[in-house]
């Protein structure tokens, strides 16, 4: 090596020393007044990333920890909200217009009705487009008449108005509904928990069911439609409807209704609401129940939080195992890498530039573990709300808190080892173990 | 000549019972382009002088006063960088961080001056180049020999271009022809202008430098120099 290799070179390691800040730009190494250490946040975030780098298995094993407890938090906030979000949509497909009008606590096979004006009296009040009825009778249906009478399974047997689907907007899942022909023939429609119990699916095959009354005459009917599950009137999905026509031949069922359904314009509805139970019942107005079929829906939407509340404080204690977890790693790391903070501390580094490293790398470490936590929750909403056919609603601040706090836990986690990697004397730290 | 480093009356003493007296007041003084070689036996107190001279620990008595600063009033923040930009440090174990490349190793060397991360690479780049090593910039610590993690290591001790090159047995862990080939390079740069500071029990290295400052029980017992400065 000759010397000429060393000859002074402007602006080279190798120039003549200087005592000088002759150096130009920003970027010079002012030697007149040395100043104090800086660290560039950008290099502190690089610095921060070298020990992760080097142990890429260490690294992955840590953050997965708190990407589980993210991952877990977010799949409960996404599922909570998709679940939410497919009430509120089947709120808004069945509509907040319908209204219940019962006479008193009725209950199934209560006698007590309301007026038979009751459905003309309700559908003269202003907002009404619909008023429907159904009559409880005290016939039983079965598969056929072998069957002993006590083995109801729990169906009703109903008369109905023709207009009761609209009313609650009740869908069919086969075949066809009451009609203009059928009052006086021996049809009858079930409901999908009724179908089900009968072991009727479809109703290809003409399939009959027998009905009788309470003295155990009964006659066979033909099911001419099966519903699907009504949410909005729940009696239906274990009910035999039929015809009153049919039911007043048989069973000497009056028109009274058992139970009225009101659907109203919604913006009216509680000034419906106010006036139904006197319009359908003048003379004891107080001895009519009205409610509303859609409040138990949006209670519902509600109801999930305190469930929601208990799995997210489930993934906030994977939270703190996670950093728990991360404080053990770093502690460890701080151990192994005394030469380097020594090291770094002879060029320079201050002692709050070795807590800055050890601090960005331990939220480095738990933010990556935020992130990938992020995605897997909400990949796990997805497949969940898919599986369920729910509209996927992932709350973005869902998402952003999930980050934002994993960052936390990793700076929290990170304090005590930070604190002691800056309180190594560097001296020590650079003497050979 | 300007003094770059001057001790007066330096004691160090360590905690315990009774306190273990390291240095037991040294008087010291290197001119500027001078290379000096601190000689002794383990024990003599040889690591605790560059601990001083290094400002990674401060005196219990006396003063230090490196480039000019006096050291024993300054906080961590200036101490550091007193360290960082004055002194270029070389350590017998090199001290390169693994998982960052040669050229990342040196760029460090003026990470904690606050010059931008492109500078630092062109620097760094300049010099591994002066070093015979402009071919291994991307190399990794793990991936070179300890001669040429030993020239890393001093290209990151230049780069901040310090007043005093400290470099603590920097052939230690060297056979004998890569250790000569180091004495060579530090040899070369004091020739371009560049103070030399360097602390070893090898006799042999000792001889062949300008000026020995020999140790013993904490005192400097014997400077060929001439005590005065």
């Amino acid at each position: 090596m000759s010397d000429t290799v060393f000859a002074p070179l402007p602006d080279s390691p190798f120039a003549e020393p200087s005592s000088n800040g002759d150096r130009e730009g920003p970027s010079s190494v002012t030697t007149a007044g040395v100043g104090k250490s800086r660290l560039r946040p950008s290099d502190a975030v690089r610095v921060g990333s070298v020990g992760l780098r080097t142990r890429p298995l260490r690294t992955l094993l840590t953050a997965l920890g708190i990407a589980i407890g993210i991952a877990a938090m977010i799949a409960v906030v996404g599922i909570s909200a998709s679940s939410r979000a497919d009430l509120l949509a089947q709120i808004d497909d069945l509509g907040t217009g319908l209204l219940r009008a019962a006479p008193g606590h009725s209950m199934f096979g209560d006698e007590s009705t309301l007026p038979e004006k009751a459905r003309a009296t309700a559908g003269r009040v202003g907002p009404v487009t619909e008023a429907a009825g159904l009559t409880y009778t005290p016939a039983t249906v079965r598969r056929s008449d072998y069957i002993d009478s006590g083995e109801t399974g729990g169906i009703a047997v109903i008369a109905a108005d023709r207009n009761l689907l609209e009313a609650t907007r009740t869908k069919l899942a086969s075949g066809r509904y009451l009609d203009t022909t059928s009052p006086d023939v021996p049809n009858v429609v079930l409901g999908s928990d009724a179908a089900r119990r009968l072991g009727i699916t479809s109703i290809a095959n003409h399939p009959q069911v027998w009905i009788a009354d309470d003295e155990g005459l009964g006659q066979w009917f033909d099911v001419i439609g099966i519903l699907e599950s009504s949410p909005l009137a729940p009696e239906l999905d274990s009910a035999a409807i039929m015809g009153y026509g049919v039911a007043d031949a048989l069973y000497e069922t009056t028109t009274s209704p058992s139970t009225l359904f009101v659907r109203a314009d919604p913006s009216q509805i509680e000034a419906v609401r106010a006036v139904l139970a006197r319009s359908v019942n003048p003379e004891a107005p107080n001895e009519v129940d009205v409610s509303r079929p859609s409040d138990a829906l949006e209670a519902r939407a509600k109801t999930d939080a305190a469930l929601r509340n208990l799995l997210l404080g489930l993934g906030a204690v994977a939270l703190l195992v996670g950093g728990v977890g991360i404080t053990n790693v770093m502690v460890i790391s701080v151990l192994e890498r005394r030469g380097e903070i020594g090291v770094r501390r002879a060029l320079g580094a201050g002692r709050r530039h070795i807590l800055t490293q050890f601090l960005a790398e331990a939220g480095l470490l738990s933010f990556l573990g935020g992130t990938a936590g992020c995605a897997l929750g909400a990949a796990v909403t997805a497949i969940y709300a898919h599986q369920r056919g729910w509209v996927l609603d992932v709350p973005i601040a869902a998402l952003a808190g999930g980050a934002g706090v994993a960052l936390a836990v990793g700076l929290l986690a990170g304090v005590s080892p930070a604190i002691r990697a800056a309180r190594l004397d560097p001296a020590e730290a650079i003497r050979p173990a | 000549m300007m003094p770059v480093l001057e001790l007066h009356g330096v004691v160090k003493e360590y905690p315990g019972a009774p306190p273990i007296r390291a240095l037991a007041g040294v008087d010291l003084t290197v001119n500027s382009g001078e290379f000096v070689v601190v000689v002794g036996p383990s024990g003599s107190g040889k690591s605790t002088l560059m601990n001083i001279v290094g400002a990674l620990q401060r005196p219990t008595e006396g003063t230090v006063r490196i480039d000019g600063m006096a050291t024993s009033s300054l906080r961590d923040g200036r101490l550091s960088a007193v360290r960082g930009r004055r002194i270029g440090f070389v350590f017998q174990q090199f001290h390169l961080i693994e998982g960052m490349t040669a050229l990342e190793n040196v760029s460090d060397g003026l990470l904690y001056a606050g010059v931008k991360r492109r500078h630092r690479a062109e620097r760094a780049k300049e010099a591994l180049t002066m070093v015979g090593l402009g071919d291994r910039i991307t190399h990794r610590p793990g991936a070179l020999s300890g001669g040429e993690r030993q020239r890393v290591a001093i290209a990151r001790a230049l780069i901040a271009d310090p007043a005093i090159v400290l470099a603590d047995e920097p052939t230690g862990n060297l056979d004998s022809v890569n250790g000569a080939a180091i004495m060579t390079l530090l040899r070369d740069l004091n020739s371009a202008g560049r103070t030399v500071v360097l602390i070893t029990h090898d006799r042999d290295i000792a001889s062949a430098a300008p000026r020995q400052v020999a140790m013993r029980d904490g005192l400097i017992v014997d400077d060929s120099k001439g005590v005065a400065a």
